[in-house]
Parts: C-alpha cells; structure tokens; sequence
C-alpha cells in the first residue's frame, strides 16, 4: 500500500497521459468513423466499396500491429511526429470501424416503416435522413458508441509498450521497482482504469433504459 | 440485388450521374492508393545523405525466396495460433462456469460472481498479463493464456447468461416437471440451446482473442510479431524491416479474416433456425440489420447481414 501512496504523483501523471490519449483519439474516431460510416450507406458504389475493405482490413489487423505500425514502422519512414502523437493516430486508425459500424448498425436499426413513412408523404433522400432516420438512430448509437469508447480506455493500455508513459507503463515501471508490492500496485492501476470505465458504462445504460422507454 | 428505400428507384439521369460520382469517388480513392504506394517505392536519401532504395525495390523483398524465413514466420504463426487455441478451450470453459455462477439462484454466488466479472471485464487484457506475469511469475506463454482466457471467458459468460435467460420460462419448467433436477435441468434442457443460440457471438468473440493473442508481444512472448520483425530483422539485416512487417501484417489478416468468415458461415447457419425455436431470443448485435436502408429482396445478400457482429 505504501508503495502506491507513495507513488502517487507518477500514477495520476500516467493517468492523465491516458485521459489525453483517450480525448485525443476518441474524437478523431468519432469524424472518421462517421465519414466512413456515411460511406458505408451512401448510393455511390466505390465509395461503399471502399468503406467495406477499409473497415475489414482495420477491424481485423490486431491493436499491437497498427500501433507497431506507427511506434517503428512510421518513423522508420522518416515520420516521426512524437510516440504520443503517433499512439493517438494508431488508436484513432485502430477505432474508427467500430465506431462506423456502430452508426451504421444504429441506422439500420430504425424500423424501416419510418423511413417509408417519410418517403411516402414525399420528402427527399436529404430530408428522410435528416429529418426521420437520424434522429431515431442517434439516440440508438449512444449506448454502442460509449462501449466502443470504453473499449478504447482499456485499449490504450497497449500505447504503455510502445513509448508512451501512460498508466500501463507507469504501472510496469511502479512494480519493477517495488517487487514485494506488485499485487498493491497493479491493483491501484487497475482502480485509475474503473475511475473512467465504470461511470461510462454506468452512463451508457442508463441512456440504453431511457431510450428503451421512449421507443 | 438490394434496394434503398430511402430514394426512387433511379432513372437514366440519375443513374448516369451516380456512376459519375462513383467514377470520380474511384479514381480520387485510386490516385491516393497511388500516391501512397510511390512515396513508398520512391528512393529516399537519409540524413546522412546516403541513398537507401524504395520500399518495393527488390533487394528489400529477396529474403522471402529463402525458405529459413518462411519456416521461423511458420514458427511464430504456430506460437500465436497455440497460444490462441489453448485461450480459447479455457476461455469458454470459463464462460460456462460465470454463466452458471451468474445465473444461480441463490444471491450469494450470483451477486460475488456478477462483481467479479464486472471487474475482469472493465480491465485491459495487457494489465491482467502483466499481473499473471508478476505475481504468479508463470512464464510469458502461461501469463498470456490465462489473461486471456479470463477476459473472454467474462464476455463469453455474459452472452450465455443472457442465452439462458431469453429461453422460454416453459423450457425450465417442462424440464422440472418431467422429473429433472435444477441442475440436469440447466445443463441438458437450457444450456444447449443458449450455446446454440450465442454460438455466433462467442465465434466472435474467438475472432478478438485471436487479434489479442498479440498483446502478448509487449509482455515479452515469441509469437509472430516478436519473431517475424525483431528477430527476423536482427538476423537478417535492418533494410528488410518494412518487408518483414508487411508480410507479418498480412499472416494476421489471413488468420483473422479466415476465422471472421467461419463467425459469418456460422451465425448464417444458426440464425433462422433459432428464429423459429425461441421466439423472444435477444437478436444477435446488429443480426437483424439492413431495415431502413436496404429492402433485401429475395436470395439477396445474406452474407451483408452476419457481417455486423464484432
């Protein structure tokens, strides 16, 4: 227990170094995975095509290898922005198809109905999307797009073994240092990692019951 | 063919305008492809000033004609694979024992069982490793095996508990009435069927234990990725690291996309059937899919609806 007392200034400095890797990535995610989620159902074929191959290929390639990616491979490229950055743009890579799946699993989501009533009393492609379908399928997406976000907390663990000294690394570094206390220190890394998850998951199902009312 | 009912079905105008847009969506989609993979073959000049070739000039690709370098990739591929498949035996095995823990009817094993998945399924996968690693000292291999296998054995406890619970109450209680006990009851009447039904998700969630098998890497194990780039790139020369990481990239992308396919096969399989059997059955994640947008129409793409679950 001493150990974490006693540490405490270098664990909320990893704690921090996450919450900036996870405010960071989570918004980037969210813009690219919503363009390649748009892409994913608009009318224009090479555009579906393309949303399809980049969702497989990044939903199915292991966090480890993108952010190897970025960690040696980009710089060995000559680009090298900083391991943070670099961490931020593999996360971001890493999250954008689950977050496109998620909007795009939510606007199917909408019973088809809706969009035929829309359709029906004569609104546009624009108009049925904007008017009808989207504000159903927001509400729908919230609770998946906070578990994608959750996953990404606990995703950015792996950034801790590519250079960047966030609460994985500061956990490492922590128990290296006090071998009889490595229970007490990893529990205390595992408690920064609930203080986010838990309030996220919390708040995700209490989004979940409110719109189960209304729908 | 599936079709949208979000717009009037096209006409010629239209049509011709939206393979335009597809036209030029392509070619700017290409000419970026293009782009990158130049600035990749282009020869670059270091700081040095030295000349080092493109990323695709042959001299950084020969070392694949040797077939050493297959045989220590086919080394690493059998590590992750092992490592995976021994996870997996555990990680359902897990699964059913939190399922039946979760479901129990006496609150003093559901409650502790309910906190301590909600706790394994709150952590990183890498921090669960590390605390195998440290506090149990069990070797690279072992520390990865059970992280894992705890991990995915929550999620995949999670799923069956929900497959027990959407079965029909009748299921039970014909089970009782017949003479079974509680526990034949839940292990010969409900906890076939629920496996049946979450089949598709647990297959999925194989498809994530897979990919995380390389997690292992940063605690230290000798799967693919350890032996493919560092050792390999060690042995035989720091030029051919691009290479070498390409090729490791795409070994992950077969294995991964091989076994999401079977999550598909499998989840076509089992859907309908299940359809029938149970109706109040919680739907697969995004099983049902495809509603507003696409009206599919008859033989149509089957395969665009088991694609959602990952």
């Amino acid at each position: 227990m001493n150990a974490v007392i006693e540490n405490l200034p270098l664990y909320f400095e990893g704690f921090f170094v996450t919450l900036g890797l996870l405010l960071w990535s989570a918004p980037l995610a969210l813009i690219i995975g919503t363009i390649i989620g748009a892409m994913r159902i608009s009318p224009v074929a090479s555009f579906r095509g393309f949303a399809t191959v980049y969702t497989e290929i990044f939903r199915n390639t292991p966090l480890t290898l993108i952010l190897f990616f970025c960690a040696f491979v980009l710089p060995y490229l000559q680009f090298s922005p900083g391991y943070f950055v670099l961490a931020v743009i593999g996360l971001t890579l890493y999250t954008s198809p689950f977050v496109a799946e998620a909007i795009r699993s939510g606007i199917n989501g909408v019973p088809v109905g809706q969009a035929e009533a829309a359709r029906s009393i004569g609104m546009s492609f624009g108009q049925t999307l904007s008017l009808v379908v989207m504000p159903q399928s927001i509400r729908m997406v919230i609770p998946p797009l906070i578990n994608v976000f959750i996953a990404l907390t606990k995703n950015t663990s792996v950034a801790g073994g590519f250079f960047v000294f966030e609460l994985f690394a500061v956990g490492k570094e922590v128990a290296n240092a006090n071998g009889n206390a490595v229970i007490a220190v990893l529990l205390g890394v595992a408690f920064f990692y609930l203080v986010i998850t838990v309030p996220l998951g919390i708040f995700a199902g209490r989004i979940e019951r409110k719109v189960a009312v209304l729908r | 063919m599936s079709m949208s009912v979000l717009y009037d079905a096209p006409g010629p105008k239209a049509r011709r305008r939206s393979l335009t847009i597809s036209v030029i969506g392509g070619v700017l989609i290409a000419a970026g492809l293009a782009w990158l993979i130049f600035t990749l073959a282009a020869e670059r000049t270091t700081v040095a000033g030295a000349k080092t070739p493109g990323m695709f000039d042959e001299s950084r690709w020969d070392i694949f004609a040797n077939p050493l370098v297959w045989a220590q990739l086919g080394k690493g591929v059998i590590a992750t694979l092992q490592m995976a498949g021994v996870a997996a035996v555990f990680a359902i095995i897990i699964g059913i024992l939190f399922s039946f823990g979760r479901s129990a009817r006496s609150s003093w094993i559901r409650v502790p069982v309910a906190v301590v998945l909600e706790f394994f399924r709150g952590m990183p996968v890498l921090l669960m490793m590390l605390f195998v690693l440290l506090v149990f000292s069990t070797g690279t291999y072992w520390a990865g095996v059970s992280a894992l296998a705890v991990y995915n054995g929550a999620i995949i406890g999670e799923a069956l508990r929900a497959g027990i619970q959407s079965l029909p109450k009748g299921q039970r209680e014909a089970g009782l009435s017949i003479g079974l006990t509680p526990v034949a009851t839940r292990f010969l009447i409900e906890f076939p069927q629920a496996f049946r039904q979450m089949l598709p998700i647990i297959i999925a969630q194989l498809v994530v234990l897979l990919k995380d098998t390389s997690l292992a890497y940063i605690v230290g194990y000798t799967e693919l990725l350890r032996i493919g780039v560092h050792h390999l790139s060690n042995t035989v020369g720091n030029r051919y690291f691009f290479s070498l990481f390409f090729v490791v990239l795409a070994l992950y992308l077969a294995m991964n996309l091989t076994l999401s396919w079977i999550a598909r096969l499998v989840a076509r399989k089992s859907g309908p059937k299940l359809g029938t059997l149970t109706p109040g059955a919680p739907r697969v994640p995004g099983g049902e899919g495809t509603q507003a947008i696409t009206l599919v129409g008859p033989g149509a793409s089957e395969g665009e609806q088991g694609g959602q679950h990952h």
